[in-house]
């Protein structure tokens, strides 16, 4: 058998379709007497709606329909909410605003019509009077008493109090040598695709049933929505997902929209299509990373740490679709890798009049492992340790795997870290970035003119959530493998991965496998791409599958070699007898057979019908990846201006399925965690108003703003799941803040600066040098 | 993001979108390179009824050289002037300037009379037409005139074109030979719009004094500027550090401040001293090399 896929640079099956321009993205897709949405969006971000008057948008010729949400009837209703938990007093969107906007950008009134241009024109025409209430911007102002309240019946503003705890942490800070306090404050950032969400639905009469594309990252949730909403059961919604230009996160959830173009279609039996353009992107897709954070680290001298507490608002914007997930990953991830044995931990989620916060790549880590690496180096500083030496004292030691944090992860589980060496990883990326000469870089950028410094961030990541992904495969007459799976990609390549794990499965090319990713008709129940999962949950499942369809091919051609099956293997696409290679039967003649071959003729006996099946894993607890990363930087201090010098990144993700592939997820994620650090930053306006609603005044890295990263895969597999591997989605993004701050604050020092936040532009570095009179 | 309705025409001489341009008024717009104005018409910022889309006329895409002057027609695409050879030796100032603006595929499309026409504050080309001195030609049907850069540019977003106005050319003095010229900017990101930029153009006399200079920006204020209270420190001086420290402290003067979510407007006048102090280094640095390499020559 040739050498297996699983850990080759396997190029991508999808590049040669998405790189010649044949990809098919919602966009492109035309149905016959096809309308077009588009929706008005509130002005205000908390108001009364006095009057609503649709009859000009009404008048518009070439519009089918203009509504509010007194003409949506019964359908007019509050999505259910998909991940409850019991201290959460969860308000989540509903189709159109009633009586009430609650933010800048939700949708108010809605307009079908024939073309896009036309549907906006009528949107002009639609009278609308509010009667403005005061807005809740700043986080830390939603709590106070006179503070005025969002949603009718609450006492106040708090969504939800979410505590871990864990030994003594009073008794703690008392024996402690010293005790560090910090406060720190993150800005609200975005997931910019830069294709944004797009949805069409055709609605049958006929047969009474719903045909969906959406850029989706989890079809089989918006499945699941459209059937709870439209009382009909599952198997009357088909959800398809087409090529996704990026995700990111904010196309995990079902949004207004998507019942809208659903609904629409259903009431005209029209086809009818909405695509997002970018002002919506940013005022009606979700946003995170906002959160302030008050923390104390307690220490011995020698840099042991001793307690940790914090205590952190999380800004949950107006509603939460998806309950109280980023708040809840931000706690669990604030031990990090680190052993500390007394903690008090406490999430305050609140409801303010601004965009909801949803999951970004990271979900909720990268503020955590933001908070908690800067408190390490601050820590460092003021005991005089070395900065490394310190971590590799605090680390969990390999040997301690599997260890338990003495935390609850947000799907119950007693967090268990599986498998890592995290001293190992942290000392992989310093010597990547090329630690052991930074000092003498350090003295010539300083003759130079510059301020030079290193940061490093270590985290810990749970990915591979459940509770389940499937995956299909079928053998075909020709030889071919068709396989499905439920998750759909965004970009990351999934159509060469699972085909990988497939082929080495079933001993076939790479190139004989056939994949369709996030199609509900092939898989009746899915989850979705999020949460670092569908290499685990999807790769395992495609193990499963692809090993139980060789079994039955072997079962079969047992039968019709008249050979036991304990003496067969499979190679090549063929089943043949092992050691004596006289007798073998091709996977397509096997599939033929089982396909029953002449019509009207009689099964043979002993054979199973069809070469195919289709398998779920589920997974009994995330795995966890872990990494570190190093950044080197030089800031000018006149201007303030941060350059990246040098990034590495050591990262463990387990058994790395194909490495190119998870070097471009690293990649892409530093990217990101760049774009939070240094310049990606959601203004809000005291009245709520959101000042950076396009490219021009919200700004996300380029090329130029991404150094070469070095990247290392620290293969240490994973215990809970065959395959062994671990998510790497997030990674990058994950640890790129800290570490850029990190360095950032070392290159600061000598002028006194302190970092206590992100993002940080030049003209914020440049007012911190200047504010310490340096 | 869709555009409003509007009716397009596509003249194929300037006579002709001259006329269609006096027979619509103020509610007519002209389309050159659209880089600003199709984004402009998306977001409904602006509604013109009249789409006067002039990259058909041949006439004015030009760059002449003379000994004189270097004349730009309107049309001419700014990747034509980044990457035109003579520019490059006979007036450097223009190609390093538009290197700045955005990215190749915006100035594969966008034009020199359309930024100067548009005139967003931070446009690289407004200060190279005023460190330069250049004079813009605009035709209506009616008349020909011709507008110095220091009066073309009136506000943000505002000139003194009329509606029913043509920018045909631009043209600028060739500089003596003995000057030297640079361009620096800072922007959030490469190819972004400009928190402040600088061009300047030096030249010393035999005994090493400030000659010449000329110093504008862009970017850092509401409108681009002439620091003509620097230029009047250094002209006629020996051009020694503290004379420019001194220099560049008045840079600011006739900045009208300008703050978005990028950069305050505290932010912007620093960064308006740092770059004309770096401006200034360069100049004099190239000056004397220069000064050097010639005399070793000869």
């Amino acid at each position: 058998m040739s050498d297996p896929y699983i850990g080759r640079a396997v190029k991508r099956k999808e590049d040669l379709r998405l790189l010649t321009g044949k990809g098919n993205f919602v966009d492109d897709l035309k149905l016959p007497g096809m309308a077009h949405m588009a929706v008005l969006r509130s002005s205000q971000a908390h108001a009364k709606i006095v009057k609503i008057d649709l009859s000009k948008a009404r008048g518009t010729k070439g519009v089918l329909a203009a509504f509010a949400s007194a003409d949506l009837g019964c359908y007019n209703r509050s999505f259910p909410l998909l991940v409850p938990h019991p201290s959460l007093q969860a308000f989540t969107p509903q189709p159109l605003a009633e009586g009430k906007v609650i933010y800048v950008g939700e949708p108010v009134a809605v307009v079908a019509a024939n073309t896009r241009a036309v549907a906006e024109d009528a949107l002009d025409l639609i009278d609308i009077e509010y009667e403005s209430l005061q807005a809740v911007v700043c986080s830390e102002e939603t709590l106070v008493a006179n503070s005025p309240i969002i949603h009718d019946g609450m006492a106040n503003n708090l969504a939800a109090r979410l505590v871990q705890s864990s030994g003594d942490v009073d008794a703690a800070m008392k024996q402690a040598d010293v005790v560090i306090r910090e406060r720190f404050l993150l800005q609200r950032g975005t997931g910019q695709s830069i294709e944004g969400r797009a949805v069409m639905v055709q609605y049958d009469r006929r047969t009474k049933s719903f045909t969906v594309w959406a850029s989706t990252q989890a079809p089989h949730l918006h499945q699941r929505m459209l059937a709870e909403l439209f009382s009909c059961s599952e198997d009357k919604v088909r959800v398809i997902v087409p090529d996704v230009g990026g995700g990111f996160g904010p196309k995990g959830i079902f949004y207004p929209e998507d019942f809208l173009v659903a609904y629409l279609s259903y009431r005209f039996s029209r086809p009818v299509k909405w695509v997002e353009d970018r002002r919506e992107h940013f005022l009606g897709s979700v946003h995170e990373r906002e959160q302030v954070h008050e923390v104390e680290l307690a220490l011995r001298q020698d840099g042991t740490i001793l307690a940790y507490r914090d205590r952190m608002i999380v800004d949950m914007g107006a509603y939460v679709p998806w309950g109280i997930i980023v708040p809840s990953v931000t706690l669990s991830s604030l031990l990090g890798p680190y052993r500390i044995a007394n903690f008090y931990l406490e999430a305050n989620a609140i409801y303010s009049n601004k965009v909801p916060i949803g999951q970004l790549r990271g979900a909720g880590r990268p503020q955590a492992v933001f908070v908690t690496e800067r408190m390490v180096d601050i820590a460092a500083v003021r005991l005089g340790i070395d900065r490394i030496d310190i971590r590799l004292k605090n680390l969990v030691q390999p040997e301690a795997l599997p260890y338990t944090p003495g935390l609850v992860y947000r799907d119950g589980s007693l967090m268990t870290y599986d498998s890592g060496d995290y001293p190992s990883c942290l000392r992989r990326a310093l010597s990547l970035a090329n630690e052991e000469e930074f000092h003498t870089n350090r003295q010539n950028g300083r003759k130079a003119g510059y301020l030079i410094g290193l940061g490093m961030a270590c985290f810990v990541e749970a990915s591979g959530l459940g509770p389940l992904e499937g995956a299909s495969v079928s053998i075909k007459r020709n030889g071919r493998v068709a396989l499905a799976v439920g998750s759909p990609p965004q970009g990351q390549g999934h159509e060469t991965t699972l085909a990988q794990v497939c082929a080495d499965e079933l001993g076939i090319s790479v190139e004989a496998v056939d994949v369709t990713l996030g199609d509900t008709e092939r898989l009746s129940y899915g989850t979705g791409t999020f949460a670092s999962r569908t290499a685990v949950v999807g790769g395992n499942a495609v193990r499963l599958a692809s090993r139980a369809v060789k079994e039955r091919a072997i079962q079969t051609a047992a039968k019709i070699l008249n050979t036991p099956a304990e003496e067969l293997a499979v190679s090549e696409g063929k089943v043949f007898r092992r050691q004596m290679h006289d007798k073998c039967v091709s996977f397509g003649e096997i599939a033929a057979i089982a396909a029953g071959s002449v019509p009207g003729g009689p099964f043979p006996d002993g054979i199973q019908p069809g070469l195919e099946t289709s398998c779920y894993f589920t997974p009994s607890s995330p795995t966890y990846a872990n990494g570190a990363h190093v950044a080197v930087v030089q800031i000018d201090p006149h201007t303030g201006f941060v350059k990246i010098l040098r990034y590495a990144v050591a990262h463990d993700c387990g058994k790395v399925i194909n490495p190119m592939i998870v070097d471009g997820q690293i990649h892409g994620g530093v990217a990101h965690g760049i774009g939070d650090a240094l310049i990606e930053k959601l203004h809000y306006d005291e009245n709520g108003q959101l000042q950076t609603t396009s490219y021009l005044s919200y700004l996300i890295p380029t090329a130029s703003d991404v150094p070469f990263i070095r990247t290392e895969h620290i293969e240490i597999p994973s215990r809970f799941n065959p395959l062994g591997v671990k998510g790497a989605g997030e990674a990058g993004a994950i640890g790129a803040p800290a570490a850029i701050a990190n360095a950032i604050a070392d290159a600061l020092s000598p002028v006194g600066v302190s970092i206590r936040e992100f993002p940080l532009s030049p003209n914020r570095i440049w007012q911190l040098i200047k504010e310490r009179g340096a | 993001m869709k555009s409003a309705a509007f009716d397009y025409r596509d003249p194929h001489t300037l006579a002709e979108a001259l006329a269609i341009l006096s027979q619509y008024g103020e509610d007519a717009k002209v389309l050159a390179g659209g880089q600003s104005l199709v984004p402009m018409m998306n977001f409904r910022l602006a509604r013109p009824a009249v789409i006067v889309d002039i990259n058909r006329i041949p006439e004015l895409a030009y760059i002449l050289n003379t000994e004189e002057e270097i004349c730009i027609g309107a049309m001419t695409r700014q990747a034509e002037v980044e990457t035109d050879d003579r520019l490059k030796r006979n007036y450097p100032l223009l190609p390093d300037a538009i290197r700045y603006i955005a990215h190749p595929a915006i100035r594969n499309r966008g034009t020199i009379g359309g930024s100067l026409a548009h005139a967003d504050p931070a446009a690289e080309l407004a200060a190279v037409a005023l460190c330069g001195e250049a004079e813009i030609k605009i035709r209506s049907q009616e008349q020909q005139r011709w507008v110095s850069s220091r009066e073309f540019f009136h506000g943000p977003y505002t000139t003194s074109l009329e509606p029913v106005e043509i920018l045909e050319e631009i043209k600028f003095p060739r500089l003596s030979a003995a000057a030297e010229t640079v361009f620096l900017e800072l922007s959030r990101r490469e190819g972004d719009f400009a928190m402040a930029a600088v061009a300047a153009v030096l030249e010393l006399d035999g005994d090493g004094n400030c000659h010449q200079v000329r110093i504008a920006l862009c970017g850092a204020g509401a409108v681009p500027y002439r620091a003509v209270g620097t230029e009047k420190i250094l002209i006629g001086e020996r051009l020694t550090s503290k004379v420019l420290t001194e220099a560049v402290s008045a840079v600011t003067e006739g900045l009208e401040p300008y703050n978005d979510v990028h950069a305050s407007s505290e932010y912007r006048e620093h960064l308006a001293r740092v770059l004309t102090h770096r401006a200034l280094e360069q100049l004099i640095e190239r000056v004397e090399n220069r000064n050097h390499s010639e005399n070793n020559a000869s």
